[in-house]
């Protein structure tokens, strides 16, 4: 019995407006709220809710045989509560089911697990608590930002407390080797890694609707027939999806959620084929070898490396401008700089700045709200500089700062001691006033 | 062997802006290929052109023996032509401010020519301007008539009644080369005349040739022409040699920000100001320099001085090539918020310096380049913003030097002039 893996990805960054530098020191307002909102009430009425409402009555009709898991970064979380409250409900319901799982990530979906460990560890806290709270589960499995993994990573999440971690079965890595076995990681073999069958999991999410493609139009029939044909040793089949694919990528007027309802009762039907969730398959499965990947990996672009998000001199430029904030960002207990912290730190800022669409990729020119990745370079410094003026001034940086702070703090403290002084002498007076009749009077 | 006789108004060194540049350019990327032999003609040959690779000659040259005849043809088609020198092109810097401070009264001449029977060119654009395009025409039907060649090229309108003449009398196909249209230079207030010889042109000819999609959309849209005879070749730079670069360093400590073209309401020089004024507002260390001269420099000055920014923005008046490198080296960002741009090549020279540039959408060399910021022309918010990121995020600065050296590195006219070529292959196997 082969298991189907299907996990999806659930995302939304909050976009920057057009933020110039005249604004820096002056308006500390990033956001582009009228692209937020209109993005995600149309990605949320094109896809998260007509298939959110299909997988509750698939798993409703399939009695407990069909199971999905779900990775929902914070920030899409947060914009759902703010623009389409709706679609957290429908995860809700989905959870209530008990065939949802939802996996543990990067709060923003974010890159610190490849610079900066206390940051890291604070994203994936932060966003295991949200899950928590929303949702009653608490993440058993692991998924790095947009599958981002190494053998460092691995270990590491492991040592964070999960048991497993889903990552690309990037070629490049596998060699002869298939994705459809169970991993594990190179450096501490408890750790259990789950490779993504891309030919499968881009069939539907890049080539479905595409009539170019030979083996258009992909029916149920023909997918399921696939995944039959396989080598019948082979033991699981990680479907790994971003979940926009289904309604917004392959619309629905491709079919796709016939598609998929067709696929799902066939898997059900089948006497080879179940579906389970990644934490089921770190169950059931043996380990068949361990699995080595020394420079990290991720599901982007062809070369399935980390040159999507920082390829170039700018992003990794503002990669390190951004993360030099870290220690000092450990300090800072503002609510604000926190959330607009946790709003800079997503992985698509970087993305936006990414040269390589001149060569590869309309997805990537598809994705992005700027015109050329050097505006989006100059957006976001420009937002980053006003970001550490406000941070300054509440956790300053250099000595000559921080020495005018404690000074600031100190004119403060004793501004208060006057205050309070003050109205103790205006007490006293008062009662001094109103005692001197008396006095007389005695 | 594949001759063909080309007619251009400049060519260096005595050149006075684009024009002369590509021309030399394309020539010699021409020259480089098998099977194609370029007689080049202009209207003054001083002698001291770079003849290595090709053959030219220059109007002023050839005598002409049967001018009455041709003269009286050519009169009928030519005689609305009248001297106005507002809309002269290319105007050389110098001689624009000449030509400004006197008034000429239009007069008809007659052909002047020499004992030996020559006529006299200037090969300039002086106040008979219209009258020696006439006279080209005429020498270029007898250039026509004593060389063998398979096809005709005339760059730019100066030249079109010289390949029409040449055309005319010799039953060969005309290529016209496009480097600019009147709607470029003028601003949308185009000069009937030269419009009329534009169209002229641009309807004798077999072929088309655009240096941008912006120009041919122009051409398209403004002139009538149907979309299949037009051809878009982008023009190339020059690769530096080393001895062209001394190595020069600035005199001040700040950054330098340069404008660097005519002060002409085509270059959008008002655009630049108004971002400088932006940029000075938030920032100290930085200078802004506008060269070059132009019809509306007074108009900038007096804005810079209302502005109350001219001691942080300076006016070099025209600079002569040399000067332009030594310009470029000092320069930290380039801009060129051209308004309306055929091709526009000072950008690609700015690149090849190690300057970062900052090109407007309106401009036909944005259509090829990726490694550089585009803005439109009257974005200066964008235009401020770009200057600012540009000043004060060196990894910005330091990608696009890097990436823009060498995407231009890739702009050879060996490339152009296959495409031209390819062109002529197509035109005579028709």
């Amino acid at each position: 019995m082969k298991s189907i893996c299907l996990f999806f990805q659930v995302h939304q960054p909050f976009r920057h407006r057009r933020y110039r530098f005249f604004d820096i020191g002056n308006d500390h307002y990033y956001y582009d709220d009228y692209a937020n909102e209109t993005i995600l009430r149309k990605v949320a009425e094109k896809s998260y809710l007509p298939t959110n409402k299909l997988l509750l009555k698939l798993i409703k009709k399939m009695k407990g045989q069909f199971k999905v898991a779900f990775s929902i970064t914070g920030v899409a979380l947060e914009q759902f509560e703010l623009y389409a409250p709706e679609v957290i409900k429908s995860f809700q319901d989905l959870a209530q089911t008990g065939c949802v799982e939802f996996l543990s990530e990067t709060y923003s979906h974010s890159l610190p697990s490849l610079k900066n460990k206390a940051i890291f560890e604070q994203q994936v806290k932060l966003h295991d608590q949200l899950i928590f709270e929303l949702f009653g589960q608490q993440p058993q499995v692991f998924r790095n930002t947009e599958m981002i993994y190494s053998d460092e990573i691995g270990a590491r999440v492991y040592q964070m407390g999960y048991k497993g971690i889903l990552t690309e079965g990037a070629r490049h890595i596998l060699g002869w080797k298939s994705p459809n076995f169970l991993y594990v990681n190179a450096l501490n073999p408890r750790m259990k890694v789950l490779m993504r069958n891309f030919k499968l999991s881009d069939d539907i999410s890049f080539r479905f609707s595409n009539s170019n493609w030979s083996e258009y139009p992909l029916t149920a029939e023909k997918f399921t027939g696939w995944l039959n044909k396989l080598d019948p040793k082979e033991e699981v089949v990680n479907l790994f999806l971003s979940y926009e694919s289904l309604g917004e990528r392959q619309p629905r007027e491709s079919g796709i959620f016939e598609f998929m309802e067709h696929w799902v009762h066939n898997v059900v039907n089948s006497d080879t084929l179940k579906f389970a969730t990644p934490s089921h398959v770190l169950e059931e499965l043996q380990p068949i070898s361990a699995v080595s990947v020394l420079h990290p990996i991720s599901w982007a672009d062809e070369e399935r490396d980390l040159t999507a998000w920082l390829g170039n001199e700018m992003q990794k430029e503002a990669f390190e401008k951004l993360y030099k904030l870290s220690s000092r960002m450990e300090r800072c207990s503002d609510s604000e700089l926190n959330k607009d912290w946790n709003y800079l730190q997503a992985s698509d800022h970087f993305y936006y700045m990414s040269t390589k669409f001149f060569s590869d990729g309309e997805v990537h020119s598809y994705f992005n709200p700027f015109d050329s990745p050097y505006e989006a370079f100059i957006n976001f410094m420009n937002v980053l500089s006003d970001f550490k003026i406000r941070l300054n001034a509440m956790v300053p940086h250099e000595e000559e700062d921080q020495e005018l702070a404690a000074l600031h703090k100190i004119i403060d403290e004793k501004d208060k001691k006057i205050k309070k002084m003050e109205a103790e002498l205006q007490r006293l007076r008062k009662s001094k006033l109103q005692q001197k009749p008396a006095a007389k009077r005695r | 062997m594949m001759k063909v006789l080309m007619f251009g108004w400049e060519f260096p060194p005595h050149i006075s802006g684009g024009l002369g540049t590509a021309c030399y350019g394309l020539t010699r990327g021409l020259a480089g290929l098998k099977d194609v032999e370029v007689l080049f003609v202009i209207p003054k040959a001083f002698g001291d052109e770079d003849q290595s690779t090709i053959r030219l000659i220059g109007a002023n040259k050839i005598p002409v023996a049967c001018k009455e005849i041709v003269f009286e043809g050519k009169e009928k088609k030519m005689d609305s032509l009248e001297v106005q020198s507002e809309i002269i092109p290319y105007v050389n810097e110098e001689e624009f401010w000449n030509l400004k401070s006197k008034r000429y009264a239009a007069k008809t001449q007659f052909v002047k020519t020499d004992e030996g029977m020559k006529i006299d060119f200037s090969g300039t654009y002086g106040p008979n301007l219209m009258e020696e395009i006439k006279n080209y025409a005429l020498v270029a039907e007898i250039i026509a008539k004593e060389n063998n060649f398979d096809l005709i090229h005339a760059h730019d309108w100066l030249a079109y009644p010289a390949g029409i003449a040449a055309k005319n009398i010799s039953g060969k196909p005309l290529v016209i080369h496009v480097h600019a249209t009147d709607f470029d230079r003028s601003g949308g207030n185009v000069n009937p005349t030269v419009y009329a010889v534009e169209r002229e042109g641009m309807e004798a000819a077999d072929k088309i040739i655009s240096v941008s999609n912006f120009t041919r959309k122009a051409i398209i849209e403004k002139y009538g022409i149907p979309p299949q005879k037009i051809t878009t070749v982008y023009n190339a730079v020059e690769p530096v040699s080393a001895d062209q670069k001394p190595l020069f360093k600035k005199g001040v400590n700040e950054k330098v920000v340069t404008f660097l073209g005519r002060i002409t309401m085509q270059k959008g020089p008002e655009y630049f100001i108004e971002s400088a004024y932006l940029v000075l507002k938030k920032m100290d260390n930085v200078r802004f320099v506008m060269a070059g001269s132009g019809d509306k420099m007074n108009e900038m000055v007096s804005r810079v001085a209302q502005l109350g920014m001219a001691e942080k923005f300076h006016f070099t008046g025209f600079l002569k090539s040399g000067d332009v490198y030594h310009m470029l080296q000092m320069t930290d960002v380039f801009v060129m918020p051209s308004v309306s741009e055929p091709f526009g090549i000072v950008p690609l020279e700015a690149m090849q310096a190690d300057v970062p540039v900052i090109i407007s959408n309106q401009s036909g060399v944005s259509e090829i380049l990726n490694h550089a910021i585009k803005i439109d022309f009257w974005d200066t918010y964008a235009m401020a913003d770009s200057i600012f990121g540009l000043l004060n995020y060196p990894a910005l600065a330091g990608f696009l030097k890097k990436s823009g050296k060498k995407e231009v590195g890739g702009l050879t006219w060996h490339h152009s002039a296959k495409q031209v070529l390819e062109v002529y292959q197509n035109l005579l196997n028709m």
